[in-house]
Order: C-alpha cells, then sequence, then structure tokens
C-alpha cells in the first residue's frame, strides 16, 4: 500500500527512543490496511494543527444492541476518505486477559479481514478495542466474533464491561477467585451490558486483595475488594530469615504500619486486632506473612472520574462478605442499588453523586442495609442532623 | 422456490470462559499459590504450595498494537510457552513460562524485536492512557505520543528497580478521564483553557436545550436568542472548562490550540497499603501543548520523578513522601511555583486548606 505514503516527519520524531512506539505500530498495520495509512495522515495533521480531527460521536452499531461500539467520524473526509468512519468495537476481555495464541491470531484474522488492524490491548475500562471500521463492516465483524466465541463490551449508559485482577490464577494474596466473579456477573448482566437503560453509566471492578491492582476504590461504582477477617497468617522461621538476609523488619515494616500494631524484638508480633488489612507487611515479607483463612472482600460503592460534579473515591457499604456468598450478596445488592438509581437518579448521573446528593443515610434506608461504622472513618462533626418523625412503636 | 436458511444471529455470550486460556500450570495450581519473589525487574516466579514454578515475563507495549505485534506476540508464546500469553491492568505483555532456562532466550527475543522487559515492583510501570488525537473528538491534546515522549525519557526507571517504591503515571487527554488518572503517583491531564464556542448555526438542530443547560456542573449555560435562533450562551466568569455541555452537545466545541495544554497532577495512589487511597492533588496548572514531544511536559515530569527518588524514603510513595515533607517542601524542592490555581475553589473546597497552625518552613 505504498502508493502514496503520507509525509510524516513530526511522527516520525515518536519512532526514535527506547519505549515502544504507537506510530511503528500504526505503521506497521498500513501494511494491511489504507485505513491505517489515512490514520497516519490525519494523525500528522492533527500534531502540525495541535488538535483533534474527529467529529463528535454518531450513534452507529450492530442489530439488537445499543452499545458496546463508538461512532466516530474524520472531520476532513476529503483529505482521508479511508477513514471518513473510523468506528471503534469494544469487545469484552476474557477474566484476567489471559489469551492462547490461537484465540489472538482469530482476533487479529477478524480485524484484518474488516477493520484497520489497529488495536488497543486493552482500552481503560478492560475490553479488547478494535480502532477504526466503517458502519457496514459492524455486523460481519460481529458476526465472526460471537462465532469465535466473543462478544461485544459496554458502552453508554449500560452496564460496562466488568474486569478484575488475576487473583487466584497467579497471586498469593488474592482473598476470593476474582476471575470466576467477574465472569459470572458478566454473564448474568448481558442484557444490561448489551442495552444502556441506565441514568449513565454502571462500572463493577473486582480486585483481590486491597493492593488493588485494577483501580477499584477509585473507578468501579460498585468496588469488590478482597479482604479476609481472621489473623495475618505468619511464618516465624520466614520472619527470620528476612531478618538474616538484612530486611530492618522495625524500619521498614513495623514503622511503616499504618496502625503501628506490630512489634519486632527479634520476633514479630502482630495485634491482628488493630490490623487494618493495608498488605503493606505482607507485601514486603510475602513468604513470611500472607493474609487470613476466612477469606472474602468488601464492598465499596460509588467511585468515578470527575464528570460531572467532581471525583470520588468508592465507600464502604458492606464491611465483608464471605468468599461463598459474594455473588448472590451483590446480585441482591446491585439490585436494589439499581432500583433507587433507576427512580431517583438524574440524567448522567453516577451512583456516587446520587448518595452524595440525596445522603447515604437515606440511600441506606432505600436499600435497606443497616449503618454499621465501618462505614465512616468519623462520626458525624455538624449538628444539622435531619431527625425523622417518631414512628408508632418507638 | 428455494427457502434460505439463515443461521440464527448469535448474541449475548458473553466473553469466552477464562479457564480455556488458562497455561497447564496455572490451571493445576489455580487458588495454591503460596508466594512470589522478583528474579530481576520484570521476571516473576510464582511458587505454589506443591511447588510447582511459574515464570511471567513482563514487556512493554505502547497499548496502541498493530495486529502484525499481536501476532509477534502470539509467536512468542508459542516459542516459549506452550502459546499462553495475558496483559496487565497497565497494558504490559507477559508471557506465562514453565521453565527458567527459557526465560533468557525470550528476553533475548523481546529486545530484538523493541520490547523493554520490567515494570515490577518499584519501578514506573507502563503509562495508563486514553485515546487522544488518535480516535477522540474531545481530546485538549494527544496521549500516545506524551506517553511515548515521557517514557523514552524514563525507560530507564521501567527496566531497573531503583526508586523507592512503585510509581504510576497515568495520562488523561480531557477532564473526561477515561484513564481515571485522578489516583496517580504522576498524572498528566490535557486541559482546556477556554469556554466552548457556540455553534448558533447549528445547535437548536442537534441539541437538546434543557438537557444541555442540566450538563454544565456550574450553571454556567442559560438559554438565549442569538440572531433570532434558540440557542443558549455561556457566562465566561462560571465557566471550568470542564467540556460537560461538549460531551452532550456537539454545537459546543472546546478545541482550542492556542489554548490548550496539559497539566501535571501528583500524590494519588489506589492501592491501601500503608495510607489509605488518595487523590492526586495539582502540581503544575498549565503547560504548552508542543508536540510531537512535548519537552515541557517531560522535563517537569522527570523533575518530579528524579526529586521523588533522591528524597523519599523506601517504600515511600509519592504522596506519602510529599505528606511526610509537607507540600511546601515540595513545591521548593521541585522549584515549582505555587500559584493561586493551587488553591481550591470548586466544592467542598475547605477541605485542603490548611486549618491548623502545623506549619513548615
Ligand atoms: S489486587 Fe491483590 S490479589 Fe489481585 S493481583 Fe493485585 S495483589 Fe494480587
Ligand atoms: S497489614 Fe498493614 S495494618 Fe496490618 S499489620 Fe500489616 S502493615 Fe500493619
Ligand atoms: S480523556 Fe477525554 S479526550 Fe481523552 S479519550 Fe477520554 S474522552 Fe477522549
Ligand atoms: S465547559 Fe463545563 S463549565 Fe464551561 S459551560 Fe461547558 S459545562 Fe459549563
Amino acid at each position: 500500500m505504498d502508493e502514496k505514503k503520507p509525509k510524516t516527519e513530526l511522527l516520525d520524531e515518536l519512532e526514535k527512543g527506547p519505549w515502544p512506539s504507537f506510530v511503528t505500530e500504526i505503521k506497521k498495520a498500513t501494511e494491511t490496511s489504507p485505513m491505517a495509512t489515512d490514520l497516519l495522515g490525519q494523525l500528522e495533521l492533527s500534531y502540525h494543527e495541535r488538535k483533534g480531527h474527529w467529529k463528535h460521536g454518531g450513534i452507529v452499531g450492530v442489530l439488537g444492541y445499543g452499545g458496546g461500539v463508538i461512532g466516530r467520524y474524520s472531520d476532513v473526509p476529503e483529505q482521508f476518505p479511508n477513514i471518513a468512519h473510523f468506528h471503534t468495537i469494544r469487545i469484552n476481555q476474557p477474566s484476567g486477559w489471559f489469551y492462547t495464541s490461537d484465540s489472538l491470531r482469530t482476533l487479529c484474522n477478524i480485524w484484518e479481514r474488516h477493520g484497520s488492524g489497529l488495536t488497543n490491548m486493552h482500552g481503560s475500562t478492560g475490553d479488547i478495542v478494535f480502532l477504526g471500521t466503517r458502519t457496514e463492516e459492524l455486523e460481519p465483524v460481529f458476526k465472526e466474533l460471537t462465532e469465535a466465541g466473543f462478544d461485544l463490551g459496554g458502552s453508554g449508559s449500560a452496564m460496562r464491561t466488568p474486569s478484575c485482577c488475576v487473583g487466584e490464577a497467579r497471586c498469593e494474596w488474592a482473598c476470593y477467585d476474582t476471575m470466576k466473579l467477574c465472569n459470572d456477573l458478566t454473564q448474568a448482566y448481558q442484557d444490561e451490558l448489551h442495552r444502556p437503560s441506565f441514568p449513565y453509566k454502571f462500572k463493577i471492578k473486582c480486585a483481590g486483595c486491597p493492593n488493588d491492582c485494577v483501580a477499584a476504590e477509585a473507578r468501579a461504582d460498585l468496588s469488590v475488594i478482597g479482604i479476609w477477617k481472621d489473623d495475618i497468617q505468619q511464618d516465624d522461621e520466614a520472619v527470620a530469615k528476612y531478618a538474616a538476609e538484612g530486611l530492618d523488619i522495625q524500619r521498614d515494616v513495623c514503622d511503616k504500619c499504618p496502625t503501628r500494631c506490630m512489634s519486632w524484638n527479634g520476633e514479630l508480633t502482630i495485634n491482628n486486632r488493630e490490623c487494618v488489612r493495608c498488605m503493606h507487611c505482607i507485601n514486603v515479607m510475602p513468604k513470611a506473612l500472607r493474609p487470613g483463612v476466612e477469606k472474602g472482600a468488601a464492598l465499596l460503592i460509588g467511585s468515578k472520574a470527575p464528570i460531572v460534579q467532581g471525583a470520588l473515591l468508592s465507600s464502604v457499604l458492606v464491611p465483608f462478605v464471605p468468599q461463598e456468598e459474594l455473588f448472590d450478596t451483590i446480585k441482591e445488592l446491585i439490585s436494589r442499588v439499581w432500583e433507587f438509581w433507576d427512580e431517583y437518579g438524574k440524567n448522567r448521573e453516577r451512583v456516587g453523586e446520587l448518595i452524595q446528593r440525596v445522603g447515604m443515610a437515606n440511600f441506606l434506608d432505600a436499600i435497606g442495609l443497616d449503618p454499621v461504622p465501618q462505614m465512616v472513618t468519623a462520626p458525624r462533626d455538624n449538628p444539622y442532623i435531619y431527625f425523622q418523625k417518631k414512628s408508632e412503636n418507638e | 422456490m428455494a427457502t434460505t436458511i439463515t443461521p440464527k444471529r448469535i448474541t449475548d455470550i458473553g466473553p469466552p470462559h477464562y479457564e480455556k486460556f488458562l497455561p497447564p500450570v496455572i490451571r493445576r495450581n489455580y487458588g495454591a499459590w503460596k508466594y512470589h519473589e522478583v528474579l530481576e525487574p520484570g521476571v516473576l516466579c510464582h511458587v505454589s504450595e506443591t511447588g510447582e514454578k511459574l515464570y511471567s515475563v513482563r514487556a512493554a507495549s505502547p497499548r496502541l498494537l498493530s495486529i502484525q505485534t499481536i501476532r509477534l506476540f502470539a509467536d512468542l508464546a508459542d516459542k516459549y510457552c506452550g502459546g499462553y500469553l495475558r496483559f496487565t491492568s497497565r497494558n504490559n505483555v507477559e508471557f506465562l513460562l514453565e521453565k527458567l532456562d527459557e526465560v533468557a532466550p525470550l528476553k533475548a527475543d523481546l529486545a530484538a524485536a523493541g520490547f523493554p522487559i520490567g515494570g515490577t515492583r518499584a519501578t514506573i510501570s507502563n503509562i495508563v492512557h486514553t485515546q487522544g488525537w488518535v480516535h477522540c473528538h474531545s481530546s485538549a491534546t494527544d496521549a500516545s505520543g506524551i506517553v511515548k515522549s515521557v517514557m523514552d525519557s524514563l525507560s530507564e526507571y521501567f527496566v531497573e528497580e531503583k526508586l523507592p517504591a512503585k510509581l504510576r503515571i497515568a495520562v488523561a487527554c480531557c477532564l473526561n478521564m477515561c484513564g481515571a488518572v485522578h489516583c496517580s503517583d504522576i498524572a498528566i491531564l490535557g486541559v482546556h483553557r477556554r469556554p466552548p464556542k457556540i455553534r448558533h448555526d447549528m445547535l437548536a438542530k442537534v441539541c437538546e436545550v434543557p438537557t444541555l443547560i442540566s450538563s454544565c456542573p456550574t450553571g454556567a449555560i442559560r438559554s438565549a436568542v442569538v440572531e433570532g435562533r434558540q440557542s443558549v450562551e455561556v457566562i465566561e466568569e462560571q465557566c471550568m472548562f470542564c467540556g460537560n455541555c461538549y460531551t452532550v452537545c456537539p454545537a459546543m466545541p472546546m478545541n482550542d490550540p492556542e489554548n490548550d495544554g496539559i497539566s501535571i497532577w501528583v500524590g494519588g495512589k489506589v492501592s491501601n497499603a500503608r495510607s489509605e487511597p488518595k487523590f492526586t492533588k495539582l502540581a503544575i496548572p498549565f503547560l504548552p501543548n508542543n508536540p510531537p514531544r512535548w519537552p515541557e511536559v517531560v522535563e517537569a515530569v522527570k523533575n518530579i520523578v528524579e526529586n521523588y527518588a533522591k528524597n523519599a524514603r523506601r517504600f515511600e510513595r509519592m504522596g506519602e513522601w510529599i505528606e511526610r515533607i509537607g507540600w511546601p517542601r515540595f513545591f521548593e524542592l521541585t522549584g515549582i511555583e505555587f500559584t493561586r490555581y493551587h488553591i481550591d475553589d470548586f466544592k467542598n473546597a475547605g477541605l485542603t486548606f490548611a486549618r491548623s497552625t502545623h506549619l513548615r518552613f
């Protein structure tokens, strides 16, 4: 396809240096797609003008789904006709982003036949992203994807593609089976995922422990974060070995413990009642310390990026759910949350913002949860209390 | 007349089940991992209760991958890993090996193909980022180009473990923050600085005015009749350039090459280790948008990273270091100017005011 290679003097600069280059990737894709060639051309133009050249959205999709495809059109199609349409397809990733080489080749072959040959592995929410195709290619891509066992991910005011950390597949710290929970929840909510019917998006992220490798705390309306309830498992011989190998246990472990609940005098003592399960000591001495055996997860609600009313972190809703009960508890909880959000949420209001607006106490009433002290860092410090009217039986 | 039988259209099957993508060593030891070691930056060894070992080799990726490169990864997985590989939540690619002696030749192949190995533990891992000029309509800047420029200058921190703790960088090209940069050690955020330029000619045709008005978090948008047409006006003093209005209405474009640029934020984290998760805080309100190499941004990030590397204690994340030494010292050490923009004036602003005489000079 080198008949009309665009001049890319600015982008060429980004092929230099040690870090792998996205420009090189786009150039590689020009071997199989003229769309990649025009993308290079338009991107070079953006680099010269310091502005994007994509038009605002546009509703495109596959039959029967309301999401999974993001419409994208060039605003300079005369100059770059091959990317006049350049729609994105989100494909639901397998839990934990594991693949076989054959499954990746299948995806590549489909995308070579029907699109630009450019992808994101992966998008911010976790989906496989196919970058750039024409409207008439959407149904054929979809048909081939589903025949290969893949399905689209979420977009718009819908359940978004859930994601999870690698969990029990490769992490000794996982307090529940993140990949199974993520997969089960994704399968349970196929309709909500493909057919947007919410006030705004709803994300679920499953992290196996408080290290939170999937940023559940910051990026999920429902954050499932693994914790244990009993005592840290401790192997004193292994602790002694770390000390012998030169780890300064007092300075690097005990003094960094947020609640100072550890002491060291040649022997390590943990006051587990005061441990907040932060993971620090376990991270530093993985051979000596491990999460307890009574495992499960905390459920937190409401985090989001700034749009619309400001960024939020998730806050504790259910402090501990045993691992066997996670799926059922989450399903029940979600149905109550969605019912309330559906009724009271405003257009483009995330669950976290709704809670801010109506108040956590009212939200708890609505979803039928009792308040517990783990939900707050401290009780309120202002006296403006909305006392409720005495009920009959008080 | 022959009737064509159309096969039933497959829908709502969800993602393929992960189990079939797991290498046998993982299937055998699922949920039975005992501990892990980092053999060298980018090479992990997980040991199971039964003593079996799994070696993971983590390589950098630009996230934007061509099918040609994915096929290359697939070939390497065939050659060394029985065909199994995965990607991480920060878009690195990971090869999953059963034999330690295959690690070195795999590393050599990856190096030859231009993919550095590292990103584990106290390193700078891959930058998570957004679409930018490659694919998004609302970007104030590009994302991939900034990531490439910053990582070119910091790649030593990816391949070598020479930081006090892990350092996570994220880039988002507008306040929508698809990359959720609001909890990273360093966040690079594209910003607009002028109100939307209202397209009165098309507004009534393409947008619902009430939805548009209610989309503005500060109530800056009012209904107005302009040149005889139903449209809106923006009270400029009330606009903080968030771009919400543009998200719901294409007639409110924010793009402005002369005024768009980049802000730098520091000290956020999501992990619960030691201190609680925290938001990033403003370090530099504005840097110019200077493609293709964004030298001002690269310089600013490098300066912050180097000061952190030099001054933080072992295991201290960026935000924890700054909290210990105090913000005045952070600004002094980095030479970054403290301005009126650093003082919050949005909702709940008072939460970041100093409300004690615990002062540091
Ligand atoms: S979140 Fe915890 S369990 Fe999951 S991969 Fe990270 S450290 Fe392991
Ligand atoms: S997990 Fe955290 S709080 Fe608990 S003992 Fe270890 S360092 Fe202390
Ligand atoms: S951060 Fe903004 S500009 Fe960047 S991809 Fe997301 S919506 Fe688009
Ligand atoms: S950019 Fe944001 S603050 Fe300004 S008018 Fe639009 S919605 Fe309102």
